[in-house]
């Protein structure tokens, strides 16, 4: 339906664009002001109840993996440990231990095993989130997510140095 | 310096603002579109460590509840700041109100951990050990999603 600005007598009528204006600009300045760049963030979900609170037999699952994480007196990363192997400072060569060691070759898959990881005390969280991330999988040339393992738990701490 | 907007025959000259207005409404929808209003759980003082594998979830989590630990070793949850030896009477409140709240299970909660990449792990760990004393199963370790450099 068009509205026609011109009335009976054949006068243009036109419109208060003014107060329109004075509001838009208001609510522009309003979200610019209010705008804010914030990196996506995403989760490692881990279900870790009490190991007290754990009843029943003991589960017959295979013992879990031990990745230790040592760390220098200012909380860098030190070495990794995976079992006997040391690592280095290198997670991407942890992720291929942990691949060769769940066999992942025939096809990304999620595995039933479990990691622990057994971090020094004063080790910088990024480290720890580096460890989980290397762990539990990897993105595969066309861009897919590979699972490898999620069970994750943490040992009991470390007493401060 | 005045803009004189009349010609010399006297006659009004009107300015076209139909351009600027529809660059002003785009603009608006712009920031409409990208506004956040979610960020009362992210804290300035918290730079998340990076995950190339830090996917957001895709369904909204169950009964979250954020803590926030910063490099002192101080916990965040919502406007309180505690010390790491006063969480578990916050968590304990949160627990009795959601144990009050119907159709609400409190061990689904999620404990959403948003802990400063350069924080001490051995006080995650201590956060994470209060909060299991308290009853809470269920952790998600926040990471800020970025290409890594591993």
């Amino acid at each position: 339906m068009r509205v026609r600005n011109v009335n009976k007598s054949g006068d243009k009528i036109e419109l208060q664009m003014t107060p329109m204006i004075d509001i838009v600009f208001q609510l522009l300045v309003f979200f610019i002001m209010t705008f804010k760049i914030v990196a996506p963030e995403g989760d490692f979900s881990i279900k870790m109840p009490l190991a007290s609170q754990s009843t029943g037999p003991p589960p017959v699952d295979l013992p879990p993996v031990t990745v230790r994480l040592r760390a220098a007196a200012n909380g860098e990363l030190s070495t990794i440990q995976f079992g006997q192997a040391a690592l280095g400072r290198d997670f991407g060569l942890l992720r291929e231990q942990i691949r060769q060691m769940i066999g992942d070759q025939a096809g990304p898959g999620g595995s039933d095993m479990e990691v622990e990881l057994d971090c020094d005390y004063n080790l910088n969280y990024q480290y720890v989130i580096g460890a989980v991330t290397a762990v539990s999988g990897y993105i595969t040339p066309d861009g897919h997510l590979a699972k490898l393992i999620e069970k994750i738990k943490f040992a009991p701490p470390r007493p401060e140095p | 310096m005045r803009v004189t907007k009349r010609a010399k025959g006297a006659a009004f000259i009107e300015g076209d603002m139909t351009p600027m207005i529809d660059m002003t409404f785009q603009l608006i929808a712009f920031f409409m579109v990208l506004i956040n209003f979610s960020e009362a759980d992210q804290n300035q003082r918290i730079r998340l460590p990076s995950s190339e594998l830090a996917k957001p979830p895709d369904a909204p989590v169950v009964s979250p509840i954020t803590l926030q630990l910063t490099t002192a070793g101080t916990v965040i949850t919502g406007v309180d700041e505690v010390p790491l030896a006063g969480v578990k009477p916050l968590l304990t409140r949160e627990k009795q109100l959601l144990e009050a709240t119907p159709d609400t299970d409190f061990t689904q909660a999620t404990i959403i951990i948003r802990a400063d990449r350069d924080a001490k792990t051995g006080r995650v760990q201590e956060l994470i050990r209060a909060c299991q004393e308290v009853g809470f199963v269920n952790f998600a370790l926040r990471a800020k999603q970025e290409q890594s450099n591993w």
